[in-house]
């Protein structure tokens, strides 16, 4: 409705946006919807007999290690939700309940996925946790115990719900911050009280903002292909398609049949989300009310909550702790801390790695621009325009939400191996060119949140006064539009650029050769070995310098506290 | 639930005092509301009202004092044991339950049974005239509908006090009036003692027993709306309650002996002889004066400055040696109404006048 008002009475129609319109859902469907087309097409074909059958899900679910993968990632995926939540949900309580300094220690910790995603950290956290590492070696040495932390599938749930669980705090403290404290004092005047009031009235209206989270946490550790790779962790879907793709060849069924169990998955966990919130606007806050009902805490009960947070800020610091001490340990092998420490690793990565940063620049710099003119056009053609069909390229562009970027890997290699470059006469699959466009179709359905939401503040009747003192369409987007949606853009490429510089699970399907790899790539070749786990830890903390700068600019571009905390958000969740 | 009276209760508020931190809110107030009342606490903004409301409900930071239901002083008792009912201004209704559960909890919180619970929901709501609307969301129903389902939700535990925060001020201006209507006779039919808390002087005029005027903190006047009306007891309760002019000047005894209040140079109005000399202020509303021939006796001469049409009424601005006074005239078909810049002259009728000294 919001837009219905929002939109331009009727003109005379230009050919204009059409032919705009038309060029960008050229661009989507070649670029996302065919390839994912092409993943459910060769899923769903059989090869022995020809024609569509579901023989190749039978195939799947007959081979013992496959069905194991799916067992193992569903199995992951909820207990990173669990621990996740455990993490979070302490914290969320702290600060919406309780007068405490400690709250801006929580908020910071809501930035934390933002710099650094967990793969980078995950051979850090084997040193630190591991059966070998730092933590267990201490409690070997002092009560003469282990804890398993980091064993196959523990280290993936462990490292993901760390990573992950500021989603969950993000979401669950925004809804427990929007409810307003008379809708409790109604539930005590009416005589309920604690627990039980907490259980009938809190929970329910926080609700959806933990499901929000929760589904969120599941899909992005459901699909994560890093993470497991650089753990070892073979056994799960998002590896065994790699490993298939790359190892057979991309003929293999599997690897589309798992590409088509993680969309499912992947809608599935929108489709939970969608239901667990639809309807549920509980944001009840009034003009002069307040939030719950905030005490201030005694003595013993701040040293406990200060406790709590420290032992969770300690565990969260780990990875990034981790990456630093191995960036600048000579040697690290069964000691609690490096033997010695040498900034030569740095130098090792510098020189020997400098065309995966450049790469990385290029690739996440041109995604994040096509992104945002992107972003732009769709969302002045959707809430400016009276285009036909512009809803459908609305749609188009944030289903990308839903394709896990392992698929979008498989599908552009499915797609795309057998059209060849018109000069070189390469496969158009191998050019580094589509790394990018798959970058930025992956990154898209953020920008186009930034943009819109940009160009949501620009009221039209700023454009109608502009108009109406005689400054024609074109010109009132140059001198009125434009630099009023300046700050949302320039947030959104950042966010955009810093996300894709660190994308993995698409770009590692696509590289074909080391000079056209981004950094990523790189970190990931480095630490297969153990020599090369040095430099790939200074160029992981390169990275995270990177993205952490870029990141820190796109939140003082953005200003204001309240779409801070919305940016955050949307780029929060556009890690993957 | 039913809707015979109970036995009503009486509310006494002893030197009660209030602070958020170090601003005062309510600084040692006294109210006495009797059995069955509907009182209003009426004020600006800022003047402590809702704050006293939320004391009486057992919301907000510990009021020192006294605050007694028939007697027992609630002050320190938690909301859940009070019984005291509260309609909040946004109404509070949570979304995620359906209408009849919203009124059904605080019989649930009493552990009433299944059965009656049903049935006293039903007849809660069906005397706020929401039988229909049991199985809907709250977010399904307008303005209006949401706030007889909280009216109903707290009347259903029957309270010992029926506390409403600015009821009707998220309503639009015609269902308000007819709202006001409808909380009257409900009130009366159920016999509870009521508090309103309103910032609007004709909410509280029209179907209030008694308002208490609260500015600062401080209640500037209890009593019946007219007695406020005719008789404020300074210039805040003067103003707020409708329009008034008030002119400052003093009360002199002339040398036949009688007493005047002047208020400038040619401004005389004569008092009763049992006024005393010294400082003042003089209340006049619009209607204590009406425009009368140049030669009239006792007839002040001025200056129109400007004239609204109201409709029944032409509410005119007049200078009266250098005093600007609002004056109401009726008016009366087919005349037009006075010019700025016309000569004017005033009868005052010393009657309507009211004498204060703050």
């Amino acid at each position: 409705m919001a837009f219905a008002i929002l939109q331009w009475p009727a003109r005379r129609s230009s050919p204009g946006p059409y032919i705009v319109s038309g060029l960008i859902a050229l661009f989507l469907f070649s670029f996302l919807v065919f390839p994912v087309f092409k993943v459910i097409q060769f899923a769903i074909y059989d090869s022995g007999h020809g024609g569509l059958s579901l023989v190749n899900f039978q195939d799947f679910f007959n081979n013992a290690l496959l069905r194991q993968s799916f067992y193992n990632s569903v199995h992951v995926a909820f207990l990173a939700v669990l621990v996740a939540s455990t993490f979070a949900l302490p914290l969320a309580y702290f600060t919406t309940r309780f007068n405490f300094s400690g709250s801006v220690i929580i908020q910071t910790l809501s930035f934390l996925p933002l710099i650094m995603p967990p793969f980078i950290g995950a051979v850090a956290m084997k040193l630190l946790f591991g059966a070998n590492g730092s933590v267990n070696l201490l409690l070997r040495d002092y009560f003469g115990i282990t804890i398993p932390f980091m064993d196959g599938l523990n280290g993936v749930i462990f490292v993901q719900s760390i990573h992950y669980f500021p989603f969950i705090l993000v979401n669950l403290s925004a809804s427990l911050q929007n409810i307003d404290r008379s809708m409790e004092e109604a539930g005590q005047m009416l005589g309920s009280r604690g627990l039980r009031l907490f259980r009938r009235i809190v929970f329910p209206l926080a609700m959806p903002g933990y499901i929000a989270g929760a589904s969120l946490v599941f899909v992005k550790v459901f699909d994560d292909l890093g993470t497991p790779l650089l753990l070892n962790v073979n056994t799960m879907l998002a590896p065994q398609a790699y490993l298939r793709i790359s190892s057979i060849g991309t003929d293999d069924p599997m690897g589309y049949v798992i590409s088509c169990i993680l969309i499912a998955f992947s809608v599935f966990a929108m489709w939970v989300a969608f239901l667990g919130t639809r309807g549920k606007d509980y944001s009840t806050i009034q003009k002069g009310g307040g939030g719950l009902a905030k005490r201030d805490l005694r003595p013993h009960e701040r040293i406990l909550c200060y406790a709590v947070i420290i032992l969770i800020l300690g565990i969260v610091l780990a990875p990034h702790l981790g990456l630093l001490l191995l960036s600048l340990g000579s040697v690290w092998s069964f000691s609690v801390l490096p033997s010695g420490f040498t900034f030569a690793h740095y130098a090792t990565a510098l020189t020997s790695a400098r065309v995966f940063i450049q790469n990385m620049l290029l690739y996440a710099g041109l995604a994040g621009v096509i992104d945002i003119v992107l972003g732009t056009v769709i969302a002045y053609l959707v809430m400016r325009t009276n285009v036909i069909g512009r809803k459908w390229i609305e749609h188009m562009a944030v289903s990308a939400l839903a394709v896990p970027g392992v698929v979008v890997g498989i599908g552009y290699l499915r797609a795309f191996y057998d059209i060849e470059l018109p000069v070189t006469g390469h496969p158009l699959a191998t050019w580094w060119g589509i790394i990018v466009i798959a970058l930025a179709i992956r990154r898209l359905p953020y920008a186009f949140r930034s943009c819109s939401a940009a160009l949501r503040q620009v009221s039209p009747a700023l454009e109608e006064a502009s108009e109406n003192l005689g400054a024609s369409r074109l010109r009132t987007v140059g001198r009125i539009v434009a630099p009023l949606m300046t700050g949302g853009l320039i947030a959104g490429f950042i966010t955009s650029f810093a996300t894709a510089a660190v994308e993995l699970s698409a770009t590692i399907m696509l590289v074909s050769s080391q000079n056209d790899a981004p950094l990523s790539y790189g970190l990931y070749l480095f630490m297969q070995s153990a020599a090369g786990r040095g430099p790939g830890a200074a160029l992981g903390v390169l990275a995270v310098i990177i993205v952490g700068l870029a990141t820190y600019l796109s939140h003082r571009l953005v200003g204001r506290a309240r779409q801070q905390r919305v940016h955050v958000q949307a780029a929060a969740e556009a890690i993957g | 639930m039913t809707d015979t009276p109970t036995t009503p209760v009486r509310i006494d508020i002893c030197d009660l005092s209030l602070s958020f931190g170090a601003t005062k809110v309510l600084k040692g107030l006294n109210l006495a509301i009797e059995p069955g009342e509907l009182f209003a606490f009426l004020g600006p903004s800022g003047s402590g009202k809702s704050t006293l409301l939320r004391a009486i409900a057992g919301f907000g930071p510990m009021p020192k004092g006294k605050i007694l239901l028939d007697g027992r002083n609630i002050v320190g008792d938690v909301p859940w044991r009070r019984n005291v009912g509260m309609v909040f201004q946004n109404y509070a209704l949570w979304p995620h339950m359906t209408v009849a559960r919203n009124v059904a909890f605080g019989l649930e919180e009493r552990k009433v049974s299944t059965s009656a619970t049903k049935s006293r929901v039903r007849s809660a709501l069906e005397l706020v005239g929401m039988g229909a609307y049991g199985e809907r969301y709250p977010s399904q129903l307008s303005g209006g509908q949401q706030q007889r389902v909280a009216l109903a939700r707290t009347i259903v535990i029957e309270p010992a006090v029926l506390l409403l925060d600015e009821p009707l001020s998220n309503l639009d201006a015609n269902l308000r009036v007819q709202m006001r209507q409808e909380l009257l006779k409900l009130q009366r039919r159920l016999g509870i003692t009521t508090i309103f808390v309103t910032h609007d002087q004709e909410e509280a005029n029209t179907i209030c027993d008694r308002i208490a005027v609260m500015a600062n903190g401080v209640v500037q006047q209890t009593g019946r709306p007219e007695e406020l009306y005719d008789h404020p007891a300074n210039s805040f309760v003067a103003e707020f309650l409708g329009t008034a002019n008030i002119i400052d000047g003093r009360v002199i005894q002339t040398a036949s002996r009688r007493m005047v209040f002047e208020g400038g140079a040619d401004f005389t109005v004569p008092l009763s002889n049992s006024e005393t000399p010294g400082v003042a202020r003089l209340v006049l509303r619009p209607q204590a004066m009406e425009f009368c021939d140049r030669d009239g006796v006792d007839c002040l001469s001025g200056r129109v400055v400007s004239a609204e049409f109201l409709g029944g009424m032409v509410r005119y601005l007049v200078r009266l040696s250098g005093i600007d006074l609002v004056v109401d005239e009726r008016h009366i078909r087919g005349t037009a109404r006075r010019s700025a810049g016309d000569d004017a002259y005033l009868k005052l009728d010393p009657g309507q006048a009211v004498l204060i000294r703050d």
